[in-house]
């Protein structure tokens, strides 16, 4: 590690840290200055003016929009997230609630989609142009590309309808044995599964065979190093920054898979908290939860980004 | 910002042999399968054996049957004319917002490439910033801000779009516009817009038109899942989303209306999919792959 890569890495930081500060913007502007007079949709067609001007006044929107969004920033930084109307509950407490079941839901489809995927990645790699690879490269090509909820109806059709096996819905409160931890959520982590395992696999794939093609791999295979120790003691170290950056950026399609598998399963987790608070044109919470879910997808590209800086002796050395 | 990791994984960059067989025939199913849900979009709604919204049979979530080729959905409606009413509303609003992103993409890119350097720089920072919200997370807020119109779902999916269709575009001009046949037409004394134009845009073009159908993939999912959502396209209006939604109340019984939705948004974006993977893969060994 050299004053260039620190610096590198400190631009890196600033530069998210300035992208988030434009989302913030974007966000706030989409959800509280375009849509126009919220006290007047609050209060109906037939309030009075005067009492649109009082409401108006109490919920400050009589300031210009940019200091309505400091203000806004402000609160949201010192933790206070403001009032969730349709719930008659602070947002802070909504959320608290519902955060760690949805961290459960992706701590367990990261644990048990990262080997699953590295193994196919470089199972797949290894037999380069082969029936398996094939077959591997068709299956993850189609299942990128499927939506969420067919995979979810299906699975719930074969596992919960036909075989009985699971429970179609999904409760994170009664939780006692690991077996029925495994009944919950099965179905739910194998939908989220099925696509980033597709993402990943296909990503470290690529990372492979780009180590796979390269010389000093080539002097290995000329002088009889079998093919196993090739790909694990030579190909894999120098894959690793590739393969951290696509595990990482392959999670963050996790936040669009969990707003679908969420819904589809009654999960009680902060995704299904946002559809309500959509569907009920919450605004607080939306504007909360939209934060939370651009910050933690930011922070995986930041990570994707660093494993990726960090990796590469050539962006250390410039 | 994050050019680094824009790498996307082209399985067949490099896969001779077995592979391009393999793949070549895929390609043509897929391309079979685009072709189908074309037609059916702008032939199904006069082929639709019964009207949309009547109610024709008396059992609900009916099994297939020669009466009712796909069954009946949760009211006792048709299935096959739901999907083939639906299935234009799929296609149709994702080729509007696609060929709109790409339009919109390719346009500020070529803009950006032949403009002064601020102006490029704006522009960029502007795509950038709009590439870090989730398209999903966008959908949403823009949902929650204006409520849900078929006019406000193609601007999403158009505002979360067009700064892929910008990068990627942007990305290839820059390189066009350095060669040397470009500085001939700038010392020429062309303007600028004949150079984006005339001297560039042919030059992209083909690349520019795979990732439109990428897109059209990515905006159908996109769509179908806000309108799985409840968020998407509104009753009375159905799209394959909405078929899927209105109809979950039969998945207990494995009813075909709540599968067989599903399975055509699948088999739209498979086809998609496999056709552009075709396409890119055949043109990267034409100008010679890796």
């Amino acid at each position: 590690m050299n004053s260039n890569t620190l610096w590198l890495i400190g631009r890196r930081l600033g530069a998210a840290v300035l992208t988030l500060l434009i989302v913030s913007m974007v966000v706030f502007a989409i959800t509280a200055v375009l849509p126009g007079d919220a006290a007047q949709q609050s209060l109906g067609q037939f309030a009075t003016p005067e009492q649109v001007a009082a409401l108006r006044l109490k919920m400050g929107l009589d300031q210009p929009g940019v200091l309505r969004y400091l203000h806004w920033l402000m609160n949201l930084l010192s933790g206070d997230m403001g009032q969730s109307v349709s719930n008659a509950m602070p947002v802070i407490d909504l959320m608290a609630g519902r955060v760690p079941n949805t961290l459960m839901l992706a701590a367990a489809t990261a644990l048990v989609s990262v080997p699953v995927a590295l193994m196919l990645g470089i199972g797949s790699a290894m037999g380069r142009g082969g029936r398996i690879d094939g077959f591997l490269s068709f299956f993850t090509l189609t299942m990128v590309a499927v939506p969420e909820f067919l995979v979810a109806t299906l699975a719930v059709l074969i596992f919960a309808v036909n075989l009985g096996w699971l429970s179609a819905l999904s409760y994170a409160s009664d939780i006692t044995s690991p077996w029925q931890f495994i009944r919950t959520y099965a179905l739910p982590v194998m939908t989220l599964c099925c696509v980033i395992v597709a993402q990943m696999s296909r990503m470290t794939r690529a990372a492979v065979i780009d180590q796979l093609d390269s010389p000093y791999v080539e002097m290995a295979r000329l002088k009889g190093v079998s093919k196993t120790r090739i790909v694990l003691r030579h190909a894999l170290p120098n894959a690793i920054g590739p393969i951290a950056n696509a595990i990482a950026l392959s999670l963050s399609y996790l936040l669009g898979g969990v707003v679908i598998v969420e819904t589809i399963f009654n999960y009680p987790g902060i995704a299904s908290l946002m559809v309500d608070a959509v569907t009920n044109r919450d605004m607080a919470l939306v504007q909360a939860c939209t934060m939370l879910f651009c910050t933690a997808y930011l922070t995986l590209v930041l990570i994707a980004d660093l494993c990726a800086i960090l990796s590469n002796p050539r962006l250390r050395n410039q | 910002m994050n050019n680094i990791i824009v790498k996307s994984p082209t399985t067949t960059k490099s896969a001779l042999g077995k592979i391009s067989h393999g793949s070549s025939w895929l390609g043509l199913v897929g391309a079979a399968m685009c072709v189908m849900w074309l037609l059916v979009a702008i032939f199904g709604p006069w082929l639709a054996p019964h009207p949309v919204g009547e109610v024709v049979s008396d059992n609900i979530f009916d099994s297939l049957s020669a009466a009712y080729p796909l069954g009946t959905d949760y009211l006792g409606r048709d299935m096959l004319s739901r999907i083939m009413v639906g299935a234009r509303f799929t296609v149709g609003l994702a080729l509007v917002a696609a060929v709109l992103a790409s339009t919109l993409g390719t346009s500020c890119a070529l803009l950006s490439v032949v403009s002064p350097k601020w102006l490029d720089e704006l522009i960029s920072r502007l795509m950038d910033a709009f590439i870090s919200i989730p398209s999903k997370m966008l959908a949403l807020i823009m949902v929650s801000a204006f409520g849900s119109s078929v006019t406000l779902l193609i601007c999403t999916a158009v505002l979360s779009y067009t700064p892929g269709a910008f990068r990627i575009a942007r990305s290839m001009a820059v390189n066009i516009e350095a060669l040397e046949y470009v500085q001939v037409a700038r010392t020429r004394g062309e303007r600028r817009l004949y150079i984006a134009c005339v001297e560039i845009l042919p030059n992209i073009l083909n690349p520019v038109l795979t990732d439109l159908g990428l897109r059209f993939g990515f905006i159908v999912l996109l769509l179908s899942g806000m309108s799985f959502l409840g968020l998407g396209v509104q009753p009375p209006d159905a799209d394959l989303g909405s078929l899927v939604r209105e109809n979950i109340g039969g998945l207990n019984q494995g009813a075909p209306a709540i599968v067989i939705p599903a399975l055509a948004i699948g088999t739209l974006t498979i086809g998609v999919n496999l056709f552009i993977d075709r396409l890119s893969s055949r043109r990267s060994r034409r100008s010679g792959g890796h």
